[in-house]
């Protein structure tokens, strides 16, 4: 069997990736598909816990992340799609105003 | 229902860990996919990988129905929305503008991720994490029932009702939202 540390590590690696996407990346798009990547890694914690106990929370708790992640993308897009209409850009360091 | 086949041990367990550091090659290679490359078309096809090796992660532990809304949910909804907006937008490669430091980039990105890694790999050594070895259907009478739809189902409708009729409020506010947002201003 695999050991459980193995998941752990991947999943620390996999949020490590989202951080670093979310701190470097330039474009608003990317900077949400790192956040996506930072969940996924949590997902894999809460599978890999519930796999060690036996114990089903675990999958709950990650359906309850899969629910908040798909509304989150949703609501970001559109607010995304707002951004693009007034100011023409994706790039965050462009978009500094709060002001249309 | 799959009959469990009981193969000896070692082969078994070879087996899951062979799987596992495939799947787990693939996670971090789409995940370093993801930041090394500049179109984000191409980072949210890596991201997919991710989200795919993740299920078939999720499957050698045993959750099928965690790997089944994976796979539907976020490889298939979530990330056909995300093309879907990279592809309204027309978005090209992202440019860089003059500020910041490249070096602080191409030094701290690896060493946030493998140092996290090797955090992580401490942490668990230190608590004794490292010597439980889990995954792999668990079976009863035969069948898988460790995480299979029925079981999480029975848990999901009985133990967490109220938190899943509140999921419903949540999405109808986040679809309320989204039209609102996304709504031309004639």
């Amino acid at each position: 069997m695999v050991p459980l540390s193995y998941y752990l590590v991947l999943s620390a690696i996999l949020f490590a990736c989202g951080i670093a996407g979310f701190l470097i990346k330039r474009n608003i798009i990317t900077i949400f598909l790192s956040i996506e990547l930072m969940l996924n890694g949590v997902n894999l914690t809460f599978v890999a816990f519930a796999a060690q106990l036996k114990s089903l929370d675990g999958h709950i708790f990650v359906f309850f992340v899969m629910v908040v992640a798909a509304a989150e993308a949703a609501v970001g897009l559109a607010i995304i799609i707002a951004v693009f209409r007034t100011r023409e850009t994706l790039n965050v360091d462009r978009v500094n105003l709060l002001k249309l | 229902m799959l009959k469990a086949k009981s193969q000896t041990p070692v082969t078994d367990s070879m087996l899951a860990l062979v799987l596992f550091f495939i799947f787990a090659a693939l996670c971090v290679g789409g995940a370093i996919n993801l930041l090394v490359q500049k179109h984000p078309i191409n980072s949210a096809l890596s991201l997919i990988v991710v989200m795919g090796s993740l299920a078939l992660i999720y499957l050698l532990l045993g959750a099928e129905f965690v790997a089944a809304v994976q796979v539907i949910v976020y490889a298939g909804a979530v990330m056909v929305l995300f093309v879907f907006v990279i592809m309204l937008l027309n978005a090209g490669e992202e440019e860089r503008l003059p500020h910041g430091s490249r070096v602080a980039t191409i030094l701290g990105v690896p060493a946030l991720i493998i140092g996290l890694g090797i955090a992580a790999a401490v942490v668990t050594h230190l608590t004794g994490l490292d010597r439980i070895g889990i995954g792999g259907p668990t079976v009863m009478n035969g069948a898988n029932v460790f995480g299979n739809p029925q079981a999480v189902g029975h848990l999901l409708f009985r133990d967490y009702l109220l938190p899943f009729e509140v999921t419903s409020v949540l999405i109808l506010v986040a679809i309320m939202g989204a039209v609102v947002l996304a709504r031309r201003e004639d």
